[in-house]
């Protein structure tokens, strides 16, 4: 239960070793917080557990492995064994290289796998529980990519666009039974994902965007951007023509 | 009633039951802060409570009456809230024993019950700040009133009661012989043992519904406390309101109202002909118009100013009536909705009387955080009652009202630090955001409390969102903590 202050008592992380997944946690974190953290095994996850850990966080390690669709379901079970989840974070997502991702059929569909089939999978798995619990937020962390999706990145912007939806849909299936979704559309965020790539204008960092996840909860907002000036940009955007819209530098 | 060995069971209901509807609403305590949705039951009898109980599913099941506990004890997400208000009968009134008693059903409100009784010449031992609780509630929550000093708390004057358990059965507790440990369990136990459906309730006489009160107003908080220190022991009932707003040298500025029950020589010739009427007046429903930021520096500012010059520097022997001395709230129906949507939490402790110097640092921080509360009420408790979570202690307790504003968990969590400093405890009925680690350290006898519970209710039938916060469910094999 998020307590009358708006503190979780417990977080699930689902790519737990994502940025932002754990600027969230760092954000949220407090004496006797329950966090799981799943993710691949990794060196990465084990230093997630440490930092949380040295926070006062409970910290439980689950694997997640996206592309293996026969385990998700133990994923959700392990997660949910130590009761219920308050938030749960939609956090992981390959970007790929874009020239190459919509010529190579293999990293085509790895990015469909990981940044839609998965989330999907998930998402509904996520929401059987939270629909029995009654209560809890579905973070699921969207990209303006997905908002109009460009040449530049089209690969990883149609699966975001996919994944963008089914949040948003959701999110309406399970307002009745007291569940919220909220999609979170960053711009260009300034973490490992995107290590190597030249900044685009408004970029935000991981902590920007936990700090906008968390005053969305509290406010009990369901759909955001950062920046939040984003949101006006996109709405522009979203309607250029295509002629037009082919000759923006995007 | 029986104090023989094995509790008397009443005949359980045959397994068939018509379903119960229950539809899945939002439900929120007082603070309206931490809503979530259960099923709630509309329960009509004893035999509705048992069909519910036997078809919850792993959620878990809990009582709600009248909703006035500020935080989430009479709610279940996912789970069933049983809504005992319709079970609302008074049973029996043994008038001729000494003391009185009464017998009546858990969802008898104070207010309904005080109104009935009164005619008698038979009043409530304990009356919280509003009468709008019903008695399954009182008991639940061990609530307390102006006159804990001298009379203890609800569950010091119930006298056996009738709890429906984990299994099915209603069973007959009272406060001695061998059911003693669930009876006290069940006092204050928040609804985690079983379902409060009646109970038996010891009264006390009045000539009429009149208080002799004096009335002093203190300039600062030390004034207040010595004041307290020495005059309480002549007055049944003592509380004060403080002004949480003003700092500096007139910190804990406060109205100090003490008094005791009139007789009908008390009373001017005017009453007299009419001493147990009791007078409700209503000044209507607030309306759900109220912003988020209703309370505000100017607001709580004025209010307090006015409250405390608005009182007598010292009065003694005025002739107040019920509604004045004890339930000037209770005038304005729903008027929690004055916080605005956001809601807002109350934050009542208590700290031994040994650690007033803890209990003016609390003080000192919440006037200090810029949060801002109006309705603030300090208080001497008297002895504690045996019941394992019962809030009450020899001590200092103080309750502020405080908006849901950014910053609050903070306040919360350094007065928590200090008050589990102190030994003191925080009040479950109140709470809406303690965390388990907290709570434990403030209950000291709470293994006493889950060990009962594991022996009556081995599955954690009877659930809640606060006892999932609190962690005072039993982990079953579904995982649920």
């Amino acid at each position: 239960m998020i307590n009358a202050v708006g503190a979780p008592q417990s977080l699930l992380l689902l790519g737990g070793t994502s940025d932002i997944a754990l600027a969230i946690a760092r954000k949220y974190s407090r004496s006797g917080l329950r966090v799981v953290l799943a993710a691949r095994a990794s060196d990465r996850r084990t230093a997630a557990v440490i930092e949380l850990t040295s926070l006062g966080c409970e910290v439980t390690e689950v694997d997640l492995d996206a592309r293996d669709h026969e385990s998700h379901a133990a994923t959700i079970e392990q997660a949910f064994s130590g009761g219920d989840i308050d938030i749960a974070v939609i956090a992981f997502g390959v970007l790929g290289n874009p020239e190459q991702a919509w010529r190579d059929p293999e990293l085509a569909l790895e990015l469909a796998e990981v940044n839609y089939t998965a989330p999907i999978h998930f998402g509904v798995l996520l929401g059987q529980r939270m629909q029995a619990q009654a209560h809890g937020w579905i973070v699921a962390l969207s990209s303006v990519a997905g908002e109009r999706v460009r040449r530049s990145n089209f690969v990883y912007g149609s699966t975001k666009a996919g994944f963008d939806g089914f949040f948003l849909g959701l999110g309406e299936a399970l307002r009745d039974y007291g569940v919220h979704v909220l999609v979170v559309r960053p711009g260009f965020v300034k973490s490992k994902m995107t290590s190597g790539l030249d900044e685009a204008p408004l970029a935000v960092t991981p902590d920007q965007v936990a700090e906008t996840v968390i005053d969305a909860i509290k406010s009990k907002r369901e759909l955001v951007w950062v920046p939040g000036p984003l949101r006006v940009v996109m709405s522009g955007l979203r309607h250029v023509p295509r002629p037009l819209f082919r000759k923006l530098p995007l | 009633m029986s104090d023989a060995a094995v509790p008397a069971i009443k005949p359980s209901m045959p397994e068939e039951q018509p379903m119960i509807p229950q539809p899945l609403v939002e439900l929120h305590g007082w603070g309206r802060a931490s809503g979530t949705m259960s099923h709630l039951a509309q329960i009509d009898s004893v035999a509705d409570a048992v069909s519910a109980l036997r078809k919850s599913d792993d959620r878990g099941v809990v009582p709600r009456g009248l909703g006035r506990s500020y935080g989430d004890a009479a709610q279940n997400a996912g789970g069933t809230a049983l809504d005992l208000t319709k079970m609302n009968r008074i049973l029996s009134l043994d008038a001729s024993s000494e003391p009185a008693t009464v017998t009546i059903q858990a969802g008898v409100s104070l207010d309904l019950l005080m109104r009935a009784l009164l005619p008698f010449g038979l009043w409530v031992p304990v009356l919280p700040g509003t009468r709008q609780v019903t008695v399954g509630g009182a008991i639940a929550a061990d609530v307390h009133g102006k006159n804990h000093h001298t009379q203890g708390s609800f569950g010091n004057h119930v006298r056996s009661l009738d709890l429906l358990m984990a299994d099915g059965e209603v069973r007959t507790l009272t406060a001695d012989g061998d059911t003693r440990e669930l009876f006290w369990a069940t006092i204050g136990g928040m609804g985690l043992t079983g379902a409060i459906l009646g109970a038996t309730v010891a009264l006390q006489r009045t000539e009429t519904a009149y208080f002799l009160v004096d009335t002093d107003r203190t300039a600062d908080i030390d004034e207040l406390m010595e004041r307290m220190s020495q005059g309480d022991e002549n007055y049944t009932y003592s509380v004060a309101w403080f002004d949480a707003v003003t700092r500096g040298r007139h910190m804990g500025r406060a109205v100090l109202t003490r008094g005791n029950k009139a007789a009908v020589a008390d009373l001017p010739v005017k009453l007299r002909r009419d001493p147990l009427k009791f007078v409700a007046p209503s000044l209507g429903t607030l309306p759900e118009i109220f912003p988020n930021r209703m309370i505000n520096k100017a607001t709580a500012k004025a209010f307090s100013t006015a409250w405390y010059f608005k009182a007598p520097k010292h009065r003694t022997g005025e002739v107040q009536n019920i509604t004045q001395f004890f339930h000037p709230l209770d005038m304005v129906a729903e008027w929690n909705r004055v916080y605005g949507p956001h809601g807002f939490l109350q934050y009542q402790f208590v700290v031994p009387f040994e650690e007033a110097e803890a209990f003016r640092r609390c003080l000192e921080m919440i006037v200090n955080s810029g949060h801002l509360s109006c309705l603030n009420v300090l208080k001497r408790f008297g002895p504690g009652n045996p019941a394992p979570l019962s809030f009450p202690m020899p001590g200092w307790t103080l309750t502020v009202d405080l908006p849901i504003e950014e910053g609050l968990d903070k306040l919360c969590d350094t007065l928590d630090t200090e008050v589990v400093g102190a030994g003191g405890r925080v009040y479950l009925a109140k709470d809406s955001r303690l965390s388990a680690p907290t709570f434990r350290k403030m209950y000291p006898r709470l293994d006493e409390f889950l060990a009962v519970r594991r022996e009556v209710d081995p599955t954690g039938m009877f659930n809640s969102d606060l006892a999932r916060r609190l962690e005072l469910s039993n982990p079953t094999p579904g995982g649920a903590a």
